[in-house]
């Protein structure tokens, strides 16, 4: 059994920020489980839930090649935290006029929903954390799933503490200083070997 | 008033006070280059190969510490630089790659000399831009430039489609603001980290610094000796710390690795607090890392927090820029002195020199790199290549001052030595000494034209032995001998050089080889030497591959 870590990530929301996000992954061999994105409440910056594979130091590793990334505002490891954490998931199942009651009656155990009906199957929308979703899935498996879809997770820390980014640095006289001090050429010209 | 894109991006390099760019033209640059005329201060040096340009560009920011400019067209162009890109990359250059694209009309729809090269660049930039708009130019080229050079500094690549070039915009002058709110930048480190780490240094009985190449892009030679003198500490570098400290110091015994020298290798694994400062416990400086002297307790200080804990388990990290790091510690340290540990290391050191220098009558690699050091007086700026030649430049060259040595470390690039000089020689006046091998100096000596265009000095020193000498030496002693596409044929190196109308030289004996060095020395413009080396010499000593740094073996009797 394979241990997972959960990290939040805020980045900007601008084009290729997913792709460079991936790349990284990709790249340092880390394993993805699932990978949520969606507009953070802060305007301009969407929040990724990633789940992925390994403990802490791995985690460690993987926040901090992440938080390298210019587009990435701000990582959170929230794996040691009490999260709530859910996901959603679409279940169409082959089912005869017939068998809805009893389709139905399971559907509602789980307080899952029954979206949509045709003359040979339905369709379940569950939401839940993974175990539960797993769960219904296995007991509508003898019916016959014939498709399934999986938003992948999200989830947020319990209690008052948040994961979002802190706010912009407000220090004007810090950032001038440090603008300043960085990223300038040292001064002075330099001779040309061929002048 | 209104600029066009190609107008805007050359006030953006005047502004960043950009006064070299190593470049080569194509279809969907034609309007950059047709603005260049107007800004005579910016220099654009034609290469030969869109690569060149890359580590032209990658010399030019070793030598000079400022940020490297590269320019190349879309497609090919672009994709020809990707091999400089990288090694800036992994060795931590600070570089703005400029590339031109297809227009925006086109993109995606695989016009002609259309590459994704954002795409393709991803895992090898510290940042890109697609520049969509020429209002959009002036703060990514701002934004590239202060990400290239600050941190842990790197490439930047901005990418700028053809039509982008042309379209005009307001210009209101280069941006005094960047917005960069996921790249906030740590420089000074946490206090209690460093007091830390100072602990651990106070309470050691046999510590060692490894210094890194970080030493020499923080500027902080000055401190990394300060720090070593007050606590007794000796300094081992890595191969790319090489010259944060000079030769000549008391506390400075060279540096470790796979080619590193043997008392420095047995030093890093016996120590009892192993400080690493501004380096990244590479596998090549480090051996097989679960063997590395598992007692000892680690001081990590580095600017980029994703390398401490990377490959190492550290008990003291410190997150900051080197320099303001080891003035942070300084008076935290207690003065000390370790007279039975360094003369541990000096009995080593005299009991297993690095000294292989062959039979009197060979023209050996080591001899001539020592012939060179005596010739320059270690005061030359030597780049290299990567193989044999490279490694006894660094075992056997007596480096004064940081940014004197420049090789690709990281990447291990052949036929970086050939462009690199170029880039080192538009950074300084006195001549560049660029040893070559002669594998590398193949793949990339179309660039003597540019040399010559330039009439540049730079002395290229072949050491040519016909061999692949360092993939020649791993199939002689780890695969039975079993020598294969390691025997390189060539060109006669004196007509290439005639042919390019530089002066070429020859030596095939230590007396001509000395009697070479000192006539290049007098040449006025580029010279190559062709030092037709012992075709068969080996590295020594030498880490095999996987082994550990206790596993060091010296040259066979």
């Amino acid at each position: 059994m394979s241990e997972y870590s959960t990290i939040v990530a805020h980045v900007e929301d601008r084009p290729g920020v997913l792709a460079r996000v991936a790349s990284l992954f990709r790249r340092r061999g880390f394993n993805i489980e699932s990978l949520t994105v969606g507009k953070a409440d802060e305007p301009g910056l969407s929040r990724m839930t990633i789940v992925v594979e390994g403990g802490a130091a791995n985690v460690q590793q993987v926040a901090r090649q992440l938080f390298k990334l210019i587009d990435v505002v701000s990582v959170v490891d929230i794996s040691d935290q009490p999260v709530i954490d859910r996901e959603m998931s679409l279940i169409k199942v082959s089912c005869q006029p017939a068998q809805l009651v009893e389709v139905g009656e399971l559907v509602k155990a789980f307080r899952a929903d029954i979206v949509d009906v045709g003359p040979q199957s339905i369709i379940v929308q569950v939401l839940g954390d993974g175990a539960k979703v797993e769960a219904l899935e296995g007991m509508l498996r003898p019916y016959g799933v014939l498709e399934m879809v999986r938003t992948g997770r999200v989830a947020m820390v319990r209690g008052q503490r948040t994961s979002k980014p802190p706010p912009v640095s407000v220090d004007a006289q810090e950032a001038e200083a440090a603008r300043a001090q960085l990223g300038r050429r040292p001064e002075g010209a330099l001779p040309f070997a061929s002048d | 008033m209104k600029l066009t894109g190609a107008q805007i991006l050359l006030e953006c390099l005047r502004a960043e006070g950009v006064e070299t760019v190593f470049g080569y033209p194509g279809g969907v640059v034609l309007p950059l280059y047709d603005t260049f005329v107007q800004y005579p201060d910016i220099r654009h040096v034609l290469v030969r190969h869109e690569q060149a340009a890359a580590h032209a560009a990658d010399g030019y920011a070793r030598v000079s510490g400022r940020t490297g400019v590269c320019l190349a067209t879309s497609g090919p162009g672009a994709t020809n630089l990707v091999t400089g890109i990288c090694t800036a990359y992994m060795d931590s250059v600070p570089m703005v790659v400029l590339t031109g694209n297809v227009a925006r009309d086109l993109l995606g729809r695989d016009g002609f000399q259309e590459a994704d090269i954002t795409g393709i660049t991803l895992p090898i930039t510290k940042h890109n831009y697609l520049v969509m708009r020429a209002s959009e130019i002036a703060q990514a080229v701002k934004e590239a430039f202060h990400i290239a050079s600050t941190g842990r500094k790197g490439p930047v690549l901005v990418d700028i489609p053809k039509d982008v070039f042309i379209e005009t915009a307001e210009w209101d002058g280069y941006p005094e603001q960047i917005h960069l709110r996921g790249y906030p930048l740590v420089t000074r480190p946490a206090q209690d980290d460093v007091e830390r780490a100072a602990e651990l240094i106070n309470a050691a009985e046999k510590p060692v610094i490894l210094a890194g190449q970080g030493v020499i892009l923080s500027g902080a030679s000055a401190e990394l000796c300060a720090v070593a003198e007050k606590a007794d500490i000796p300094v081992i570098t890595t191969l790319l710390g090489i010259s944060s400290i000079p030769d000549a110091h008391p506390l400075s015994y060279g540096f470790l690795g796979m080619h590193g020298h043997y008392y420095c290798n047995m030093t890093a694994d016996a120590a009892d607090v192993v400080v690493g400062i501004g380096m990244r416990f590479d596998d090549r400086a480090m051996g097989r890392f679960k063997d590395f002297n598992p007692g000892a307790k680690i001081v990590h200080i580095d600017i980029d927090p994703a390398e401490i804990g990377k490959n190492f388990e550290t008990h003291a990290p410190v997150q900051g820029d080197v320099g303001e790091a080891l003035r942070a510690l300084l008076p935290l340290l207690e003065p000390a002195e370790h007279p039975e540990w360094r003369a541990w290391i000096d009995d080593l050191k005299a009991e297993h020199p690095t000294d292989y220098f062959g039979e009197e009558s060979e023209l050996t690699g080591t001899w001539l790199v020592r012939a060179l050091a005596e010739e320059t007086g270690g005061e030359a700026t030597i780049v290299t290549g990567v193989g044999q030649h490279q490694m006894w430049a660094a075992q056997y060259y007596p480096f004064q001052r940081a940014r004197q040595w420049i090789t690709s470390g990281g990447l291990g690039t052949m036929g970086y030595e050939v462009p690199a000089a170029i880039g080192a020689q538009f950074a300084q006046s006195d001549p560049v000494w660029s040893i070559c091998g002669d594998g590398g100096f193949q793949m990339t000596l179309q660039e003597l034209q540019t040399v010559k265009d330039h009439n540049l000095p730079i002395r290229y020193a072949l050491f040519n032995n016909g061999f692949l000498g360092m993939v020649r030496q791993w199939q002689e002693l780890f695969y039975s001998d079993n020598l294969h596409s390691v025997d390189l044929g060539q060109p006669d190196f004196l007509k290439l050089a005639d042919a390019y109308g530089i002066a070429g030289l020859r030596a095939a004996t230590r007396q001509d080889a000395r009697d070479a060095i000192r006539a290049a020395q007098a040449v006025d413009g580029p010279v190559l030497i062709d030092f037709r080396t012992a075709k068969v010499e080996n590295v020594w000593p030498m880490v095999p591959a996987g082994a550990a740094l206790s596993e060091t073996i010296e040259e066979p009797a």
